[in-house]
Parts: structure tokens; sequence; C-alpha cells
């Protein structure tokens, strides 16, 4: 099992590093979040903290993931491989599973990058270690939710594109769309409408606290987007 | 080794493959021939796990291919019909990943791959990205993929699609040398193909199997519609109406040219009455420049084999209110 995941996280790496796709969308995004950094955070009178940068990358990354995450499946399916792959003596979950590693090492890889923020700001005024500690974990946790979703989205279609705009989409309607619903609606609903938004949930790990729900709902989610891409594979083996 | 049993295969509510049933022997090089579109992919891909059947069984080497899905994988080696690759990867690098996901460590991988590229005539392009091959490399490379975990049976669907005649050659005789250490089914459009390659040749058309057996036993069955040609100078009227009373033919069709005429006879199922012919031309003293049995070739029966399905399957349709 983990012999298999690892040679096909491997075989998804190097794939990423490949495509010019994912130079594009993590320099586009070091820039965005560079320039939302100088203009936001390093400037007198804002709040010197790595709160509103975390959440402004939580935003981009609603765009910058699926992008990141669409040739997955998408490519698999518009080359062919996936015969190949599926032909061989590997399992549908072991086959999402490696996906899934590969495009979060790449993930993580991008978010250590813009640690570079965290150092500039630690020159400038003292840092809340604890808060940049648990935000970075946070993001990670967002991140593996996003990326289960982007590779949930590539499972679906043979079109990148496409794969990108349902990811995107879909990351919406959990983030922004609720958000709005929330708005107009009263009582219970908000409550559920605020559990499921996946912003709130991050907004904890931001301020330096740690929270049993977040990590749960982080973890329950990523697994069940996960859980769904795999039924997506077999139910395409019935067509 | 491989048993197929009343195999179906719907898609909504189109049959592509309509209760097949074969098997195929331990060594055996079988070619799976049909028109485009008459089920041989589909049958490929529910025999090497892609996609289960709708009903029917399959068993390689004994285990069942949808209950026992990754053993039957482990014995098999396939190549599909497009031959898709990593692209981005190296030849040696798209190899080893195909011996890690099949559970070869690395000292067995790196003998697999020496082995398969010596095989496929590779070892100049294992460094080589698969992008920068052309389409006959890759159909080797993904011939040496198949390969690679020395499979009992290598399943190999169109292989030679898209192939200049050079290397078509070449491929064929890799498969013929493949098929003495393997079981070997190949699929084709290409009769001549099969012909060339295959011991026994399975002839599908709109999802059944029409015909089977060898090459040899294919044309004993079509020798029925025998033809004889004969080039006879002589009286143009008599010429016609004395070869059709010759005994076992049953129709004469005459071209003349030049006081020379060619008869294309019809002889019935069994006769050959080119004896006869012979002995009519010597007592009435005409000339005889050719006299010949035309054996119906392969190419023919199968073209009126599978013209034939169609048409029973269109007048099914016609049937259907």
């Amino acid at each position: 099992m983990t012999r298999n995941v690892w040679a096909l996280t491997q075989r998804e790496l190097q794939a990423t590093f490949f495509s010019p796709i994912a130079y594009i969308v993590a320099a586009v995004f070091l820039v965005a979040t560079g320039y939302l950094f100088m203009g936001y955070t390093l400037k007198p009178g804002e709040e010197a903290s790595v709160r509103v940068l975390l959440q402004n990358m939580a935003w981009m990354l609603i765009f910058a993931v699926p992008l990141l995450t669409m040739r997955s499946l998408s490519e698999e399916y518009a080359t062919g491989t996936i015969e190949t792959l599926m032909t061989a003596p590997v399992t549908d979950v072991e086959v999402v599973v490696g996906k899934f590693v590969g495009a979060l090492v790449f993930f993580a890889a991008l978010l250590l990058a813009t640690l570079v923020y965290v150092l500039l700001l630690s020159w400038y005024g003292a840092a809340d270690m604890s808060v940049v500690a648990w935000g970075y974990i946070g993001m990670l946790l967002l991140g593996a939710l996003y990326v289960s979703v982007g590779i949930f989205a590539s499972a679906l279609t043979r079109y990148q594109l496409l794969a990108a705009l349902v990811g995107a989409g879909l990351l919406g309607v959990f983030t922004l769309f609720v958000d709005a619903l929330a708005e107009i609606q009263g009582g219970a609903w908000r409550t559920v409408l605020g559990y499921i938004n996946i912003l709130y949930r991050f907004e904890d790990f931001t301020k330096g606290m740690f929270d049993t729900r977040g990590l749960v709902f982080f973890l329950s989610s990523t697994a069940f987007f996960l859980f769904l891409t795999v039924k997506v594979l077999e139910s395409r083996r019935w067509r | 080794m491989i048993h197929v049993q009343n195999l179906i295969k719907e898609y909504g509510d189109r049959r592509a493959v309509d209760g097949i049933s074969f098997s195929i022997q331990e060594g055996e090089i079988v070619g799976f021939l049909g028109p485009n579109g008459a089920g041989k992919t589909t049958t490929i891909r529910i025999l090497t796990c892609y996609m289960p059947a709708t009903d029917g069984s399959a068993t390689i080497g004994g285990y069942d291919v949808f209950t026992q899905s990754m053993h039957v994988r482990r014995i098999v080696g396939y190549l599909p019909e497009s031959t898709p690759l990593d692209m981005q990867s190296r030849v040696r690098e798209y190899l080893n990943f195909r011996g890690r996901i099949r559970g070869l460590d690395r000292a067995a991988r790196e003998a697999a791959i020496r082995r398969v590229t010596e095989q496929c005539w590779l070892g100049d392009f294992v460094d080589r990205p698969i992008h920068q091959l052309s389409k006959g490399m890759r159909q080797r490379v993904g011939l040496a993929d198949a390969l690679l975990h020395d499979p009992k049976v290598l399943i190999l669907d169109e292989p030679t699609v898209g192939l200049d005649p050079a290397q078509i050659r070449e491929t064929r005789n890799l498969v013929k040398e493949l098929a003495k250490r393997h079981t070997v089914l190949l699929s084709s459009h290409i009769l001549p193909e099969v012909e060339a390659t295959c011991q026994r040749t399975i002839i599908i058309a709109g999802g059944r199997i029409v015909a089977s057996g060898s090459p040899s036993e294919l044309k004993e069955r079509i020798r029925g519609g025998s033809r004889l040609i004969a080039e006879v100078s002589g009286p143009n009227g008599e010429v016609r109406s004395a070869v059709g009373a010759v005994p076992g033919v049953s129709g004469v069709e005459v071209e003349s040219d030049n006081g020379w005429h060619r008869l294309t006879i019809e002889a019935r199922q069994g006769a050959d009455p080119r004896e006869e012919i012979f002995k009519l031309v010597k007592q009435k003293n005409w000339s005889l420049r050719e006299l010949r049995l035309e054996v119906g070739s392969l190419e023919e029966f199968f073209v009126q084999i599978t013209a034939k399905q169609l048409q029973q399957d269109q007048s099914r349709k016609e049937a259907r209110p």
C-alpha cells in the first residue's frame, strides 16, 4: 500500500514540476501575497501580524489550488494513461491518495516560500511565534482540504480548465456563498452555515488558538472529498 | 489460460459485447479480428480489469477478472490501443515507475528494464524523453512496459496501428518471438496481420463471434464458393454453352477479347471441374492458355461474414417496432 502510494506520489510531483502551470500559479500566488503583505501588513499604522496575511492567502488559494490540481486526474483521462494505471496492480484508493499527497507536498513547498514574510515581520517587530505556528498548521490543513476538493473536481472531467472551474466553484460555495447566505438567514441556519464555512473554521487557527473542532472539521472533510474521488473513479468503470 | 463465458457489456441500451465465449490455451497466440466497433476493445478492457462486464464471466490463469482483479493484473501485460504513456518521463523513468507499482524491488527493476529494453530494441533510447519519440518508438515503450513483469498473458490491442510498414513487420516479428514465452491475445482489424502472426483467429462482428479457427480451417470453410478462371479461344457462343454443361459447373461469365474468352466459372460446393474442362477443350480442339482454381481469400470471407452480420443487425433493428 505505502510503496505504491509513494511511487504514485513521486510520479505526481515529477509531473507537477514538469508542467509550466505549476510555476506560473506559484509565481502569481507569491507575487500577489507579497503585494498584499507590503500593502496591508508592512505598513505604518496597519496591524503587524500574520493573521491578515494568512487570511488573504486562504482567499487566494480558492483559485490557486484548483489550478494546481486540475491536471491530477483530468490529464490521465485525456491522454488515456488512466487505462495503464487502472490495469496495473494498484487500487483506486492508492491512486487517489498518491495524487493527493503529491499535490499536498507541492502546496507545502509553496507555503514554505511564504515564510519569508514571517521572517520580515519578525525583523521589524516581534511576531508571535505561537500564532505563526498554529497559523501555518491551519494553513496546511486548509490546503489539504482545498487539494482534496481540487482532485475531486479533476476526477469529474477530462477537461483541465473545467476541472479548475468546478474546483474553484466548489470552494467558493463552502466559503463565499455560505457566508453570504448566513448573512440573510438567522437562527439555526446561521449556525449550520457558519459551521461548514471553511474560512470560519480556519480563522481560529490564525488567532493562534488550537481548536479540536477545527482539526476534526478539516481532517474529516478532506477525507470525505477523497472518498468521493475514489467513488467517482470507481463509477467511471461502470459506464 | 483465458476462459470467457457468455460475456455481455452494455453501454446504456447499446450492446457492445453480446454473449461472447471462447478459451485460449497456455502458449497459444490468438488473433481477435473484427471491423472497427465490433467489440474487440471492450472485450479486451473487461479482460484486463479496466471495466466490469454487464454479465457473464471471464477468468485469466484461473483468477476471475472481477473478483480477483489484483491477481489478474499481476499476470497480465497489456498494451492499450492508443499506447498511452507518461509524456513527461524519460523511458527509463517511466519503466522504473511501472516496475514499482508492480511490486518489483530495485534490483528486479533494473534487471527487468535491461531485459525489456533489449527485447524491444530500446537500448539507445532509454534516456530519451518519451514526448520526443516517434509513434513507432512509443509503441515499443508500451510493449516494454507490458513485458516488464514477465507476464504469463500478453494482451495487445491493435499493436501495429499507426506504424509504417517496416515497423509493422518489426512488431509482428517481435510478437511472434514473444509468443514462445507468453500466451498472446492480439486484436486487429487488418486481416493479413492476424493471418501472419496468429495460430488461431476469432472473428467478431456486432459484438458476437462469427467464426473462429486457424487460418487454414477458415479457408476450408469458404471452399464452397470457389471459382475457376479459364482462358479459352474458340467460337464464342459454343464455348459458353459447352462449359456451362460441364458437370459441377453452376455458372459461367464470359469476357471476350481478341478471340480469347476469359471465363469465370462458379463451381458447386466441393466440385473441381478443371479436368473436365481441359478434356472438353481438347475434344473440341480449342486452345487453352490459363486454367486455375481461385480459392477464396480469408479477406473475402471476412468481408462476407461481417457484411452478413451487419445485415442481420439491421434487419433485426427494422423488425423492432
